[in-house]
């Protein structure tokens, strides 16, 4: 090869090794763009709602219903009211169950045990909401129903159980990984000074994990408020203001999912289901900031 | 001084009593999906079951068609997710400085991940289907689940690129190799079983997704099978959801429902088990590190 051709190949992979630095960089730009889409196109089909409609019968109105021969109604209270029940009836169970699982699962099981368990969370976390929505249908409801009285289980108890099944993977493992980033000189300290392992946990391991346990329960809560299908499955889908956790519930979520099938493209139904979307969008957004804020101050 | 010991032990009992009864909640739990569905799945499987069409308004026959929907539109996905998330991965891991940027791109994947199913499912409506034209159809749903499944991808790139020693990128520059010859010849091979897991995570992922194709091109039942990209599709979890919610004879069509269940499930059980045992080899053979 003489002088002249080898400085052309150089000059060749020099070419390609700037071009693919751009096309990684593009690629790394391209996911910010998809957040500013998703946000710009629910503004976009939200907005002709809001303008047609006004914004404060939206939040304030406490009732839902579009398609009324009377009076369209479109407040979005009932939903997020039944949004907040199934989100606040699900962290009740999987906040003290993934906790106490994660302290388990970080401080009493090692090697094999622990291998076992991270097994199982992974198959739990991998099971489609779909799935846990049909356990809701054919196990849970006609339990509910027999030991309540009532005709069917479908009710915020039942989505409560299944959304708890879908959050606790989460919780438990960031719970998990939180406790196990406790040095463990600390831990060695409280025992040596004559504390229990349980007490060691207790008051020096959970205090110093605080933040990624608490992060843990944010990304719970975030996704409680984003459960679709198991929540449309199993709670009845009244779209009226729940009063117990008893009753038919409708989430927001709930009713994107139930009412877009059978609106007109472009109607003002379909972009008052545009606006119920922002405004989820935007809640699990702060929520996750919110946790993204609460790990940061760990490192 | 006794007592107080006492009372310290039987704390300590209670609370380890406590701790081991969430777990095993957890574990039961999963064991009652599982047990629920095989027991009540297993008898509507057979050879048929999978190769046939849903007969007499889907209350006999099997499930070809959502089998075959599913497996397309996942691979539509993969297609659009698998060498976008690869390739951010890669500017995350091997190009990206700690600057104010790349905090954002990171923040906006953990932002990403966290947003509703539903959501993406509104987003691809508005912009596949309606916006750019594409209608309901395998290619629409496809993309929408590629960006749900993105952030997956991303995130096991660059973890696995992060596992490679910088010895090995310190040796192929040295040698002359430019950024991206290094990326393609080394960095890439010693990476592949990691992000392997992630791309078969991210495929499980979406075959189980229900909400974000309820818009985009999932059908109730169709007489044949997708012949385009364009067409729309029955898939195996929306399948699962008209059976049993949407159907005018729901008991009717319940063992079916169980059927489809049981496949979905032993498809996703599939996928994390490969992709867990391979993160596992990986963590005690991987060498690196």
């Amino acid at each position: 090869m003489n002088l002249e051709s080898k400085k052309k190949s150089i000059e060749k992979v020099k070419i390609i090794d700037s071009f693919a630095r751009k096309v990684f960089m593009f690629s790394g730009i391209f996911v910010i763009l998809i957040l500013v889409l998703i946000m710009l196109f629910l503004l976009k089909e939200a907005i002709p709602f809001f303008k047609d409609h006004g914004i404060l019968e939206f939040f304030f109105g406490t009732q839902w219903d579009p398609t009324s021969a009377v009076e369209e109604k479109y407040g979005i209270i009932p939903l997020f009211i039944s949004t907040l029940f199934i989100t606040i009836g699900s962290l009740i169970i999987s906040i003290p169950v993934g906790l106490g699982a994660a302290i388990f699962f970080a401080e009493y099981s090692k090697g094999k045990t622990s291998e076992f368990i991270r097994y199982i969370m992974e198959v739990l976390s991998s099971i489609p909401s779909v799935v846990i929505g049909f356990i809701g249908i054919t196990l849970i409801g006609p339990f509910l129903a027999e030991i309540t009285g009532s005709n069917n289980g479908f009710n915020a108890v039942n989505g409560s159980i299944l959304v708890a099944l879908m959050t606790l993977p989460t919780i438990i493992s960031i719970s998990t990984d939180a406790l196990k980033d406790v040095p463990k000189d600390i831990k060695d300290a409280s025992l040596s000074l004559g504390s229990t392992k349980w007490e060691a946990i207790i008051k020096v391991a959970i205090p110093q994990a605080k933040r990624g346990i608490l992060a843990s329960f944010m990304l719970g809560v975030g996704r409680a408020v984003g459960e679709t299908m198991t929540v449309v499955m199993a709670t009845g889908n009244a779209p009226a203001l729940p009063k117990s956790f008893l009753d038919s519930v409708r989430t927001m979520t709930a009713n994107i999912a139930i009412e877009m099938g059978e609106v007109p493209i472009g109607s003002k139904h379909y972009h008052s289901l545009f606006a119920i979307g922002l405004i989820l969008f935007l809640i699990t957004l702060v929520i996750n900031l919110i946790s993204q804020k609460i790990t940061k101050r760990i490192s | 001084m006794k007592k107080s010991t006492i009372k310290k032990n039987i704390i300590e009992k209670i609370g380890i009593t406590l701790v081991s009864l969430s777990t095993l909640i957890v574990i039961t739990s999963l064991v009652i999906i599982f047990f629920d569905i095989i027991s009540k799945g297993y008898s509507v499987i057979s050879f048929d079951f999978f190769t046939t069409f849903p007969k007499k308004n889907m209350t006999e026959g099997g499930i070809l068609p959502a089998i075959v929907g599913t497996f397309y539109v996942t691979i539509a996905s993969a297609i659009f997710s698998v060498p976008f998330g690869i390739m951010a991965g890669i500017y995350l891991s091997e190009y990206a400085k700690t600057n104010k940027f790349t905090t954002l791109i990171k923040a906006t994947i953990k932002n990403l991940a966290g947003v509703p199913s539903i959501v993406y499912g509104l987003f691809g409506l508005g912009l596949f289907v309606t916006g750019l034209g594409f209608g309901e159809s395998v290619l629409s749903a496809g993309i929408t689940l590629g960006l749900l499944v993105i952030p997956v991808i991303i995130t096991a790139t660059e973890e696995a690129l992060k596992r490679v020693p910088d010895s090995y990128r310190d040796a192929s520059i040295g040698l002359g190799a430019t950024k991206w010859q290094t990326i393609k010849k080394v960095l890439l091979p010693s990476a592949g079983p990691g992000i392997m897991t992630g791309i078969i995570l991210s495929i499980g992922r979406a075959a189980g997704e229900t909400a974000p194709i309820l818009f985009t091109g999932a059908a109730f039942y169709l007489n044949s099978l997708p012949g385009s990209i364009f067409d729309k599709f029955m898939a195996l979890p929306y399948h699962i959801f008209t059976l049993s919610t949407q159907h005018a004879q729901i008991s009717k069509v319940r063992p079916i429902a169980y059927g489809s269940t049981l496949v979905l499930i032993i498809i996703v059980f599939l996928l994390s088990s490969i992709a867990f045992f391979l993160r596992l080899k990986l963590r005690r053979f991987g060498g690196n590190k």
